[in-house]
């Protein structure tokens, strides 16, 4: 008995549903596998890992804390990965929002000005725009890679953060500690509650979930856009203009990760200092594929990349268990997600030689 | 003896149809054997599951009398299966000959394999550069590889599903030449074709398939033209009528003194182009592939720009710096020769394909696309054409490579244009709709459209053309009426020859 791997005719769409579920499933398998190998017991780790953590108002508060800027900067991104245009410097983009934003809210000259918070929230979207403009601009006109210019802009940002951080923008009252003065009360996002962190800041990742929906499965643009992606000499048949899909892509990167880095900084940080985002920028980009590039995978991918960020901290602090193997119990999860996703498109068959087919599969043995 | 190919009972179903129902036939050694039908029924389904890339759902394959498991198609070219696919399969971003390299079997050395691709490919009459990378070739160059390919590797049994489609005659010659001594020297053979006098004069026998049945077999070298159509068809072919051309004052495309370097070194510089095409008539440009058409085109379309705006107008308007949807703007309506990727998204669906360039017909409004009306739109081209599809939501993908055809034309026709570029039109389009498509041109025309059609078929530009243009090395010959010359004067200039008429009588055809 010999395995095939074949294309599907059509993409399966029961599989598109059970895919997820299969991924789960197999995640849990392997991972009990995991945890019992190395002498942990996998049903109270597993419990520690996904239900602990939203089992209290704190938990579920910080949940969706983490999940926003995540799902927000993955919407920006699908909109270019639709297109193949490859932004993975959405870091950097969010870093330089959260620094322009910053910059209003501690040298604006009237700390008290309800235009404070649009002010920052333009700076940060101006910001995270600009610094994808120079990548779009050097694909568009000069056709360089946008890949590696938008990941090597990310280490400048970051170091221009720990520059300012160190330097000019340190706080002099602040012990000398590499970071700004606290925001000014008006430069913050106001928490729902005191207790807990969460912020009106919220509400922008839901609204851009729903115009990325908008944008991507029912505008002419976004239309345009997925015929770049999906066939460029067709979007040049059509007269679908290459570098305006280029422009498009990077820029909705840049203004979504420039606004998650304003409302990180106008929310739980409410200062700067060099480490200002656990890697959101990066997550994004698996959140985003999670979420199949649509605008509600999207919400789901962010609540679970989230939610394996807050457990992976959990167990280590409950359970001591190391850093290391988290991480590798998330990679698992991730590795299923987006291994399933294959059998959409393909599938397994059984094939079985025939009695008399002896001689044929000694030609396929010297042919394969 | 056993037959060198036996089929027994396959049937092979997509969602919706029924591709192969039961299909039985035996093919013996030397011998060339055509498979016939309409667009969608069956035949290149069929032939992917002869040479292993797709699975049957039921019943066996015998090869010499063994019976094949577990086909793939490494295992067919282990057996001397080769097969030319309807639409390519070749690496884009590699040159010729390491697309050849690649699909062979055991070790290989570039420069003699170069070398050899180089001497083949001229002895059969489909010259080739084997060191030119794919994605610059025309359809017609890239037909020529995928031949010169599965000739290299001398066959037993060679599977050609729809090779001539963009060859011109001369090579269709040679090819035929090729084929039967391939076949004299015991390689079975495996021919579709669509053009009926071809499928006579080269094969023994005929299988004809309808809706994925077999209905029937014959001798076509025995049987009629007529009577192979009807039993494909199943009723009388639709008569031509070409009223005569009462074409405008003013030219709607007009082209003056064009001049464009070939984008990449191996292709065709165009050389100081010049023609109109008016309201009302149809032009024809004749030439072999590769001699500057796809250059042209995709000037004319706006795929490609040019920096003197007047060196093309359409309608009056300067539009040679104008990109392709400001020219459809214009009433610019184009069909290109690359139906899979270029003139559709293979993986979209047919009313997302009809969105391409039917957004002015508002199936786009307020900058959101009217999924309603844009199903609407592709419904009504669907019926038009008797595109045989799983309705407005099958994939561009899953549909036969003549109903996609259908598909384009309709789409671009129903957008009403002033100025129709054609490319191709009726490639791999069975002899009824072949015969509709012409007509509907031919219509359009009448009503006051002008066409200029690009076809390496010299009877459909008889056909249909009232004025027939030729290029060669990229330099355009001045234009021929229809009526007063004949295929001799036009293979001339297609091969470069010079006419023995003087210059003045062509540019008194010419007004
Ligand atoms: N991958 C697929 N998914 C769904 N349907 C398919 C697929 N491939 C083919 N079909 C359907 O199967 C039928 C037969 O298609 P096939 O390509 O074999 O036709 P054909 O005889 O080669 O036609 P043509 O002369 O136009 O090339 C068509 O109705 C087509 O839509
Ligand atoms: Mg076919």
């Amino acid at each position: 008995m010999r395995f095939r791997i074949e294309q599907r005719p059509e993409p399966s769409a029961a599989m598109r549903i059970a895919a997820p579920v299969l991924a789960s499933i197999l995640t849990l398998i392997v991972g009990s596998l995991f945890f019992a190998s190395l002498g942990h017991d996998p049903l109270p780790t597993l419990y520690a890992f996904f239900v602990e953590p939203l089992s209290s108002m704190n938990g579920l508060s910080e949940w969706l804390l983490k999940a926003s800027p995540l799902i927000l900067i993955a919407c920006g991104l699908a909109i270019g990965f639709r297109a193949n245009v490859w932004n993975i410097g959405a870091e950097g983009q969010f870093t330089m929002g959260a620094i322009a934003a910053s910059g209003i809210g501690l040298f604006w000259p009237n700390p008290d000005s309800a235009l404070l918070l649009p002010l920052m929230f333009l700076a940060g979207m101006a910001a995270g725009m600009a610094w994808a403009a120079i990548p779009a601009f050097l694909r568009a006109r000069m056709n360089t890679n946008e890949i590696l210019v938008t990941l090597m802009m990310t280490y400048i940002a970051t170091l221009f953060l720990s520059y300012l951080v160190h330097g000019p923008w340190r706080d002099p009252a602040g012990f000398n500690y590499p970071q700004t003065a606290l925001l000014p009360t008006g430069a913050l996002f106001e928490s729902f509650d005191p207790a807990y962190r969460l912020n009106p800041s919220i509400f922008i990742t839901v609204i851009a979930v729903l115009v990325m929906w908008l944008f991507t499965d029912r505008s002419f643009l976004g239309y345009k856009m997925s015929v770049s992606g999906a066939a460029p000499l067709a979007a040049r048949y059509a007269g679908f203009r290459e570098s305006a899909a280029v422009w498009i892509g990077l820029l909705a990167g840049g203004a979504a990760a420039g606004v998650a880095g304003m409302a990180e900084a106008a929310g739980p940080l409410g200062q700067l200092s060099p480490q200002i985002s656990p890697g959101y920028g990066f997550a994004a980009i698996i959140v985003a594929f999670i979420g199949r590039l649509n605008a509600f995978g999207i919400v789901l991918g962010g609540l679970l990349m989230s939610l394996l960020f807050l457990g992976g901290e959990g167990v280590q602090m409950t359970l001591a268990l190391p850093s290391a193997l988290t991480r590798i119990f998330q990679g698992i999860l991730l590795f299923f997600l987006l291994a399933a996703d294959f059998f959409i498109f393909y599938r397994i068959r059984v094939v079985r030689p025939a009695r008399d087919a002896h001689v044929l599969e000694t030609a396929r043995v010297a042919g394969d | 003896m056993h037959p060198r190919l036996e089929l027994r009972n396959i049937s092979k179903r997509y969602p919706g149809v029924v591709a192969n129902d039961d299909v039985s036939l035996s093919i013996q050694p030397g011998e060339i054997h055509a498979v016939l039908g309409e667009n969608g029924a069956g035949k290149s389904t069929l032939m992917k599951i002869i040479y292993g890339a797709a699975q049957a759902d039921t019943g066996e394959i015998y090869c010499d009398g063994n019976a094949i498991a577990a086909h793939n198609p490494a295992m067919s070219r282990a057996l001397g299966i080769e097969m030319v696919y309807q639409h390519f399969a070749l690496f884009e971003s590699v040159s010729v000959v390491e697309n050849i390299a690649l699909s062979a079997s055991g070790a290989f050395d570039l420069p003699s394999l170069a070398d050899k691709i180089r001497e083949l490919s001229l002895r059969y009459g489909m010259p080739i550069d084997p060191h030119r990378q794919v994605h610059d070739l025309s359809v017609g160059e890239r037909q020529r590889v995928e031949i010169v390919r599965c000739l290299l590797q001398a066959p037993k049994l060679l599977i050609l599903d729809e090779p001539t489609s963009v060859l011109t005659p001369q090579a269709v010659v040679k090819l035929f030449d090729t084929l039967r001594q391939l076949a004299a020297e015991g390689c079975s053979i495996v021919y579709i074709s669509h053009k009926l006098d071809e499928v006579q004069e080269l094969c023994d026998t005929a299988t004809v398939l309808r809706n994925g049945k077999v209905t029937g077999t014959a001798r076509p070298k025995e049987t009629t033209s007529l009577e192979l159509a009807r039993m494909m068809v199943g009723s009388k072919l639709p008569e031509m009528h070409v009223s005569p051309a009462a074409p405008s004052e003013k030219p709607v495309l007009e082209v003056r003194n064009l001049s464009a370097k070939a984008r990449d070194h191996f292709g065709v510089d165009l050389k100081d182009v010049s023609f109109d095409v008016r309201g009302g008539e149809i032009v024809g440009l004749a030439g072999v592939s590769g001699n500057g058409q796809a250059e042209l085109i995709a000037l004319l379309s706006g795929e490609r720009t040019h920096g003197h705006y007047d060196a093309i107008k359409i309608g009056g308007t300067p539009a040679a710096g104008l990109r392709p949807d400001e020219r459809r703007k214009l009433g610019l309506a184009f069909v290109p020769e690359e139906r899979l990727g270029r003139g559709a998204v293979p993986s979209h669906t047919l009313w997302e394909n009809a969105v391409l360039t039917a957004h002015r017909l508002g199936t786009v409004s307020k900058g959101l696309v009217d999924r309603r009306k844009a199903s609407i739109f592709a419904a009504g081209v669907i019926d038009r054409f008797k595109v045989k599809a799983n309705g407005p939501g099958a994939t561009a993908q899953s549909l036969s490579g003549g109903n996609l055809q259908k598909f384009i034309v309709g789409r671009e026709i129903a957008l009403a244009p002033k100025l129709l570029l054609v490319s191709q039109p009726t490639w791999g389009v069975d002899v009824g709709a072949s015969a509709f498509i012409r007509q509907t041109i031919v219509d359009l025309s009448r009503a006051g459209t002008a066409v200029f059609v690009v076809s390496e078929e010299l009877d459909e530009l008889f056909e249909i053309c009232d004025r027939l243009l030729v290029i060669c090395q990229g330099q355009v010959s001045p234009s021929l009426v229809r009526t007063s010359t004949d295929r001799e004067e036009i293979g001339l200039l297609m091969t470069g020859r010079k006419m023995s008429k003087d210059r003045s009588g062509d540019v008194a055809l010419q007004d």
